[in-house]
């Protein structure tokens, strides 16, 4: 067993064990904290896989942006049944549906015979390589992103400002 | 087990988990926590499938730019969202939320 695969499984290990305290917690703000060890784990796979660029991005906008506005939320919206969350009446059901759907992801990802690249691996994309793909070829998508970015943002204040329409 | 389907195996188990606390959980902020998980489960596919699939190469990577910057939108019309709910309803448990079905 080489360095890589132990790396992969120890980042493995503790992005599970992030999205198991997220969804297995009872306190909100544990939940946050949770959720950011999972993204921190994710962004070492990402980093494991040759995206360096995208686990800077994990990190700055996941780790730091999200992060912080959950806690905004949990911090602006406190209520006394927040202390102790409990889950709801459905929650066997969710059990169920989770597992259902483990099961088929993982027969799907074990079973389709995938098409990977001749060398094992495909060659690492640098920096210089995802900036030109970026603007260049996907141009036009990228202006539609930056436009979903503003209106959303203009539709957020608009949404929660404090003056009601008279 | 190559590598592009433990990768894959990992993001089956992130999605599971996440969709487990969207369907579970009453609050409005750990259920926008489980779909962050869900989102992060196919931005991992993407990545392994960038990295070890045939057709691999930036467009993968690029195509997990625009989820991260669909999410971060979300999180803020989310918030936007909670408070107006928060103000009017004093509550942010999703199961008293139900107006729609009365």
């Amino acid at each position: 067993m080489n360095l890589g695969t132990l790396v992969f499984l120890a980042l493995t290990g503790v992005t599970l064990a992030g999205g198991i305290g997220v969804v297995a917690t009872r306190n909100v703000v544990y939940g946050a904290f949770f959720l950011l060890v999972a993204l921190v784990g994710v962004a070492g796979i990402f980093i494991l896989l040759l995206a360096e660029f995208l686990a800077l991005v994990q990190v700055l906008i996941y780790g730091g942006a999200v992060t912080i506005v959950l806690l905004f939320a949990v911090m602006l919206t406190q209520t006394p049944e927040q202390r102790r969350v409990q889950d709801n009446p459905q929650r066997p059901l969710a059990v169920v549906a989770a597992l259902v759907s483990l099961f088929l992801f993982s027969l799907a990802a074990l079973t389709t015979p995938w098409k990977v690249h001749d060398d094992g691996a495909g060659p690492a994309v640098s920096f210089q390589e995802l900036g030109i793909a970026l603007f260049r070829d996907w141009g036009l998508p990228f202006e539609i992103a930056s436009l979903v970015l503003l209106v959303a943002l203009v539709g957020a204040v608009v949404i929660a400002r404090a003056r009601e329409e008279p | 087990m190559t590598p592009l389907q433990a990768i894959l195996l990992l993001g089956g188990a992130l999605f599971s988990l996440g969709l487990y606390g969207v369907l579970a959980r009453q609050n409005a902020v750990l259920v926008l926590m489980s779909i962050e998980l869900m989102l992060n489960a196919v931005n991992l596919n993407l990545i392994g499938f960038a990295r070890y699939g045939a057709a691999g190469g930036a467009v993968g990577q690029i195509i997990v730019v625009f989820i991260i910057t669909v999410a971060a939108a979300e999180a803020g019309l989310f918030l936007a969202i909670l408070l107006r709910l928060y103000r009017s309803r004093a509550t942010v448990n999703l199961d008293r939320v139900d107006s729609l079905r009365r």
